[in-house]
């Protein structure tokens, strides 16, 4: 059992990161503890065991095993309890890994030292009946590969073998099915689940994503400004979420059995030194009184479980029915691609017979797993990579292959850190677009129009993009490209790098952008985020189109034996009480 | 203002900066011309020369006062020519890659294979000895370690998504390479400043102390070093004052790149 008390960690002048935290998991018991970025949940999931980030301390805080209190241990005490009686996996195992190293050596190394060490027979008894549990192969030639044979999936379950291999009575599992394909995920999930079972460990699995937690978390903690701001079971907390912030984050989610209007939370997360007077989701609550200015609630026993609010709420969730499909105003065809294809006919293409039309003011998603061909279509379209078959254009230009118009097309990278020159002024970088597309123009009327339409104050003109949040980055972003009075937005993956409350404004924006005649092209594995915005789909598997269609037919009758695999491997949150 | 409390970086200006200073003002506080013969030669201090007197008996102070005006501003010439070069070198390379990238290193790398001075002589022995010609061989010989440096700091920058945005919108390749990559490596091409800053004084004073660079009798550190050589007991200001000023400019310049690279360091 896992008891962690008053837990504090906070910078070297004394500004706390993560306040007060409380948590209780009982053995084969697994929490899930989720918050957006910045809630300080990886701050948590690293101090339980005694370790943080440079310029960081724990303040305060126990943190016990079966009574065994951690935190003031000896470092070679503690170095010996990881792995042994505590055990982390990260988000990202391949890079955690060694690749110098066999992976075998990697397993057995956490069975061969410290005082209770097993002789090597039985150490490689125990590794074999771990990877067999985690259906990995267990004989001598899959030990000795290298983490660079072998593929993402395989990593991370390389990942939680040597986690559990000296079986601990504490597991905490930091977003390990993160950076995995939807299917890889499931599998990884369900062994999670066997592994806590039959060890009779108490896990904590750290997540952003509410879909994934409602599926293996028996209780889910809530972590909003570096506090806990609801603990309940995960039955109560999906159906009946009493925090404003945990009822606005579950109707921010996306959801793929229905089309439902987009709902973002207002405003930012505040800064650490804004959270200490009051309660810190005060200034993005829609139901805030003058009393959550003025003191900070308590995380206080209610019906459902602990809450830190003065007023709770005691309603189930509600959604509202199906938008159902829009039709009105002009979708005649704006861009068109016919039977392109890319990379050498001798090798597997890379890309084969893909033809698509985009609609004026609609949004035709592109779906895939890893690999799939999804970015590279979206490069092709950019001229970032050549095509060596077929032709693509506007509609009411001239065809040929690889004619392409940089100012009416415009794309949008997955990550707004990358996409935004760090050495330049997010106002610079959007007149400089300005100023590409239209030169000898004043810029500055056009920067300011864009800036409205994605709702970003001017002010943050002035600003490098390492002074803008996520969100904000990736508005910046869409300004930009909007400069260029473009005809098709070209959205590669760019929500996934973003919060859901955060996800959910971006696409209202874009839903906004849609209505004023604008079509996208949003390339995405979120089938929820699809769902919420595309009117078309196509379905692309190692380079070719194995389904397209209208979005709701495609997820009433998905037709492809592909485009099902992908449907039933969604995690959904529990339905709410229809509205 | 950070940059003031990295002791490197600031004894580094200091001493370059004094080096320059010298031989800026110099000229104006000799106390006699360079090429005056006022005593005896290699004379000790003396009431008329306060450091003694050179090989031929002129003011050791004064050829000293004198010699680093066209040394060290040549030095900043080649550095400049070095990195100039080096940096549109290395960001073409590291940008356009496949055969641009192959035949610009391959040049670089059959560069790298002559030693400096061999090839600067090489050149000077065809076409006789200039003041102009001299730095830009200089300069010529030291771009292949800026342009290698400068494009390893590049490839990391190229495949950034603004790059590819700039591309993907048909921006200018002179754009890119110097409004979006170059401003983004600017940390190595502080670096290089200072270590070609130390290679360039070294270079140019060893070309005139073999008789290729400043000719007499024009005063030079280099060209002072090799005249009062052989009187090194006798009279040993007039070989260890322009020594000590060619040592302290290229240390101060080797400190300055040190600085830059620990301050850059840190903020990582």
């Amino acid at each position: 059992m896992l008891k962690v008390e008053n837990l504090s960690v906070v910078l070297a002048d004394g500004t706390p990161i993560v306040r007060d935290i409380e948590i209780t998991i009982a053995a084969g018991q697994t929490i899930g503890l989720v918050g957006e970025s910045g809630s300080g949940k990886s701050t948590i999931a690293r101090a339980l065991l005694g370790q943080t980030g440079a310029g960081v301390r724990i303040a305060s805080g126990r943190v016990s095993v079966d009574g065994r209190e951690l935190l003031s241990l000896s470092p070679a005490d503690l170095r010996n309890a990881c792995g042994r009686i505590i055990a982390y996996v990260p988000q990202d195992s391949g890079a955690a890994l060694n690749p110098a190293l066999t992976v075998g050596r990697q397993i057995i190394e956490r069975l061969l030292i410290g005082p209770d060490r097993l002789d090597r027979a039985e150490a490689f008894r125990r590794v074999a009946e771990v990877l067999t549990t985690l259906g990995l192969p267990s004989d001598k030639q899959f030990l000795a590969r290298r983490p660079g044979e072998l593929s993402g999936g395989q990593l991370q379950r390389i990942g939680l073998a040597i986690a559990v291999v000296a079986r601990p009575k504490v597991l905490i599992l930091d977003e390990p099915t993160t950076a995995l394909d939807t299917s890889t995920r499931g599998e990884v999930i369900t062994m999670v689940r066997q592994l806590t079972q039959s060890m009779g460990a108490a896990s904590l699995y750290v997540s952003h994503d509410l879909g994934l937690i409602s599926a293996v978390a028996d209780a889910v903690t809530v972590l909003y400004a570096g506090e806990i701001v609801e603990t309940a079971s995960a039955q109560r907390l999906f159906a009946q979420p009493a925090h404003p912030y945990t009822r606005a984050l579950l109707e921010a989610v996306p959801q793929v059995r229905q089309k439902l209007p987009i709902k973002g939370i207002p405003g930012q997360v505040p800064d650490l030194d804004a959270r200490l007077q009051g309660c810190s989701f005060a200034d993005r609550c829609s139901a805030v009184q003058p009393k959550c200015r003025e003191s900070k609630p308590a995380l206080a026993q209610q019906a459902t479980g602990r809450v830190r609010c003065f007023f709770p709420s005691a309603a189930p969730i509600r959604r509202p029915g199906d938008l159902g499909p829009e039709t009105v105003g002009d979708h005649g065809i704006v861009y068109r691609v016919d039977d392109l294809a890319a990379g050498y006919p001798t090798a597997p293409r890379l890309l084969d017979g893909i033809s698509l039309a985009l609609r004026r003011g609609k949004c035709t998603a592109l779906v895939g797993e890893s690999g799939s061909g999804k970015s590279t279509l979206s490069r092709c379209l950019i001229g970032l990579q050549p095509i060596t078959e077929g032709r693509m254009g506007f509609a009411d230009a001239a065809q040929g292959a690889g004619l392409r118009d940089s100012r009416r097309m415009q794309y949008i990278f997955q990550d707004p850190s990358g996409s935004l020159n760090p050495r330049r002024k997010v106002g610079d970088s959007i007149s400089l677009a300005a100023r590409h597309f239209f030169p000898g123009e004043d810029p500055r009327p056009r920067v300011e129009a864009a800036l409205a339409r994605v709702d970003l104050s001017p002010a943050i003109l002035g600003r490098f993009p390492s002074q803008l949040s996520g969100g904000q980055k990736q508005r910046v972003a869409i300004a930009r490209a909007l400069v260029a009075k473009p005809e098709v937005l070209l959205c590669d993956e760019i929500t996934s790098a973003l919060d859901v409350s955060v996800q959910a404004s971006v696409l209202q924006t874009l839903k906004r952008l849609m209505d004023d005649g604008l079509s996208l092209l949003f390339v995405t594995h979120d089938l929820g985020v699809v769902r919420t915005i595309a009117d078309e789909i196509i379905v692309l598997k190692q380079g070719r189109i194995v389904e397209q269609g209208p979005a709701d037919q495609v997820f009433a009758t998905p037709e492809h034996p592909y485009t099902r695999m992908l449907l039933d491997n969604v995690l959904e949150l529990p339905a709410g009480v229809p509205a | 203002m950070r940059l003031l409390r990295n002791p490197s970086l600031v004894a580094g200006f200091v001493m370059v900066g004094g080096v320059v200073a010298l031989a800026a003002m110099g000229p104006l506080l000799a106390p006699h011309s360079p090429s005056a013969i006022i005593d005896a030669p290699y004379m000790p201090t003396g009431p008329r020369t306060l450091l003694g007197s050179d090989n031929l008996g002129r003011d050791v102070l004064s050829r000293f006062l004198w010699g680093g005006a066209n040394l060290v501003w040549m030095a900043f010439g080649a550095t400049f020519i070095a990195l100039t070069l080096g940096a549109a070198v290395g960001i073409s390379a590291a940008y356009f890659k496949g055969w641009t990238d192959e035949v610009l290193m391959r040049v670089v790398d059959l560069k790298m294979a002559f030693p400096s001075l061999v090839f600067v002589l090489l050149f000077v022995t065809m076409l006789g000895t200039s003041l102009p010609l001299l730095v830009l061989l200089c300069g010529l010989s030291l771009m292949p370690g800026a342009a290698r440096v400068l494009r390893g700091a590049a490839l990391a920058v190229v495949d950034k998504d603004f790059v590819q945005w700039a591309r993907s919108v048909e921006l200018p390749a002179h754009r890119i390479l110097f409004r979006e990559i170059l401003p983004n490596i600017t940390s190595p091409l502080l670096v290089e400043t200072g270590l070609r800053l130390m290679w360039s004084i070294s270079l140019l004073a060893g070309l005139s102390y073999l008789g290729y660079g400043i000719q007499p009798p024009t005063s030079d550190w280099g060209l002072m070093i090799y005249e009062n050589r052989n009187a090194l007991r006798v009279q040993p200001l007039a070989v260890v004052c322009p020594i000590l000023a060619i040592a302290v400019f290229a240390i101060g310049g080797n400190l300055i790149a040190e600085g830059f690279a620990r301050a850059f360091r840190q903020t990582r």
